[in-house]
């Protein structure tokens, strides 16, 4: 057996670094099909994989990676598929299956410009709205944006973590510039990783139900072949499990569905400031934008606009309380991505016309320069 | 009614609290599921580690009755959703139940590759030629000229030989069955348990309410043709198995060869210091 952690300093992309921090993350199945910009995720884990006692398969098309994953995680074996733009889309009704029948497994979105085949191999960030509503009905869902290769490392480890701890796909949307730049990425030691696993259901087997939730409001999760009997379904179901076509199921189980994220919002949502304390106008921004807009906070402070940055690492679900309390005290909102103002309208959704809201975007294919943002900014206040 | 009902040899097998079930009468699946229950129990093989799965319809319901592991997944994705099963955990004896408008319409694609691949699973189609679940709508399976609720003027279309793209496709064990020949489909459903490797049946159904009734097929009448017009013909040519049950319809079992499966070449292949 090959080591599962590759301790050390390395010269890698952030398609390379995302397989890695997999595989320090526990995932020991990859079903994948490939894709550019994603495709170095696929590859890197076939030939990785193998080494650490784990499986890769490449499936027929994108539909049937995400199944194949879905199917390996009731097995109790963490799981994972890559993607980009149109991957993604024809993943949407599994990924509702995952929410819905509460498996663990992450999936990642390196994404590239659309709509429709768009710029294979150029970046975007259009995808932002598809990670949050593509999958039909209602539902949450825990999205994570990298910055880096070195972020997209360790956010691949809170991926699964997330995964295992609140028994949903958790996505990552990258996008084409993190999945293919090159920088330095540092391993840490095993002993510095934490990882989660989910948690297993104890007590007698024949009084077991699937969907009995604990303390956080999540039921643990029992392994096929462990002898529960489980019955697993994407129809509405109750709490054994069971599909029940009433209107009483639904709602007991899309409150449970929904609140185990709702209630756990604090543990869920991450972000991080820069310069955001005596800032006059807050610029949100994620992914490889919000690399634009930190050197962009510098330019603009330098020419004596208190500009500061509120990056999001969570996307969704949106932190609603940041933006609000930002709201009460900053003169306006730029928020800065590659689309035509997707994460914009909910900041301006969660300003609540407390301050202005303003857009720099891109139709995508190129990155965001500093130099436009701060031109928005001199205009705009 | 009686309150007391005898117990029956499979009820250990059924999710007793799930009954009734929502098969019409005169249809064909229960027949079917009862052959596959049987041919599970008499393997003799530990029941923690059989899995069923099932797509979505009539058939897709079985995963839903049968006290095992069991998962109702999405419409034609069963197969690749018991591939990463099965190779996530080769213990695990891994039995696909639908239909054929699920795996062969919408799931068509996921079958031939799961063929080829040589998976080790067992995939049980029971092919009623129509999608029964929706009211009655054309299928890949549904013959040429047969009325259904898309098919008014009669189905312009030709229907899939099921066996013989299993064999075409990979499969290593391809049989077929009608409900009414149930021992000799719960015995090809045992060997097929056995078999290592990608192993398929088709078993003919009766959809009495929805393709029957359109096509002047009377429960009973579809019965007798399933005894009078079929020809039991063990090794037939795949190419000689469309259903024409003018002419006869051929049943029995037309593969069983060995390949090595998907499984067995993954270890050789790519981690061959795991391998004794």
């Amino acid at each position: 057996m090959k080591p599962a952690i590759n301790t050390g300093e390395h010269f890698i992309t952030g398609d390379v670094a995302c397989a890695e921090g997999a595989i320090a993350a526990g995932c020991r199945f990859f079903g994948g099909y490939p894709i550019t910009p994603a495709t170095e995720i696929t590859e890197h884990l076939s030939a990785r994989l193998p080494g650490v006692g784990g499986t890769f398969i490449q499936m027929e098309d994108e539909i049937a990676a995400i199944a194949s994953v879905l199917g390996a995680s009731w097995t109790g074996v963490k799981s994972m598929t890559a993607t980009s733009g149109p991957g993604f889309s024809l993943m949407m009704e599994n990924i509702g299956l995952g929410i819905c029948t509460e498996t663990p497994c992450v999936v990642v979105n390196v994404q590239r410009v659309g709509p429709s085949t768009g710029l294979p191999t150029q970046a975007a960030q259009g995808d932002m709205m598809q990670a949050r509503w593509g999958s039909h009905g209602d539902y949450e869902i825990i999205v994570l944006s990298p910055s880096s290769p070195q972020e997209i490392f360790y956010q691949t480890i809170t991926a699964f973590n997330m995964s295992e701890t609140y028994r949903l796909p958790v996505l990552i949307l990258a996008d084409e510039i993190v999945g293919h730049m090159s920088e330095k990425v540092i391993i840490p030691d095993a002993k510095h990783i934490k990882t989660v696993s989910r948690s297993r259901p104890k007590g007698r087997k024949d009084r077991f139900k699937l969907y009995e939730p604990g303390p956080n409001g999540v039921a643990p999760m029992p392994a096929i072949g462990e002898g529960y009997n489980i019955h697993v379904t994407g129809l509405t179901h109750d709490t054994k499990g069971y599909p029940a076509m009433t209107v009483d199921t639904q709602k007991e189980m899309m409150a449970r569905l929904t609140g185990k994220i709702q209630n756990n919002l604090k543990d869920i949502i991450k972000t991080e400031s820069y310069r955001l304390d005596d800032a006059e106008i807050a610029i949100i921004s994620y992914g490889i934008s919000a690399r634009t807009s930190l050197s962009a906070v510098d330019k603009a402070r330098r020419q004596g606009i208190k500009a500061g940055l509120l990056r999001l690492i969570t996307i969704w679900p949106f932190p609603e309380d940041q933006i609000l309390k930002l709201a009460e005290k900053v003169k306006g909102f730029v928020t800065v991505e590659m689309n035509l103002g997707q994460i914009h309208l909910e900041v301006k959704r969660c300003a609540g016309g407390r301050a202005p809201a303003f857009l720099v975007g891109h139709p995508g294919g190129t990155i965001i320069s500093p130099d436009t943002v701060v031109k928005v900014l001199q205009e705009a206040f | 009614m009686a309150k007391k009902t005898p117990k029956h040899p499979l009820d250990d097998l059924i999710r007793k609290d799930r009954i009734p079930h929502i098969w019409c009468p005169g249809c064909g699946i229960g027949t079917i599921f009862s052959s596959c229950l049987t041919a599970i129990k008499e393997s003799g093989i530990d029941l923690k580690k059989f899995v069923m799965i099932s797509g979505i319809g009539c058939s897709g319901r079985a995963a839903g009755y049968v006290n095992l592991d069991s998962f109702h997944t999405t419409h034609g994705r069963a197969i690749p959703f018991a591939t990463g099963v099965k190779l996530a955990n080769p213990e695990l004896n891994v039995i696909v139940f639908s239909g054929d408008g699920d795996l062969f319409a919408i799931g068509g694609n996921h079958f031939i590759h799961a063929a080829r691949r040589n998976v080790d699973i067992t995939v049980i189609c029971v092919n009623n030629f129509n999608y029964g679940m929706t009211g009655g709508q054309v299928a890949a399976t549904t013959p040429n000229m047969a009325k259904t609720t898309t098919t008014p003027f009669g189905n312009p279309e030709t229907p899939f030989n099921l066996p013989l793209m299993a064999y075409a496709a990979g499969a290593t064990y391809v049989a077929r069955w009608t409900m009414l020949h149930s021992r000799d489909l719960t015995e090809s459903i045992s060997e097929a348990i056995l078999k290592n490797g990608f192993s398929f049946i088709e078993a003919l159904s009766p959809c009495p309410i929805n393709y029957g009734r359109r096509n002047k097929l009377k429960p009973l009448d579809q019965l007798k043709l399933y005894q009078e017009k079929t020809i039991i013909k063990n090794d037939a040519k795949p190419t000689e198995l469309d259903i024409n049950f003018e002419k006869g319809v051929v049943l029995g079992k037309f593969v069983d060869i060995e390949r090595p499966t998907y499984g067995d070449s993954y270890n050789k292949i790519c981690r061959p210091d795991k391998l004794e």
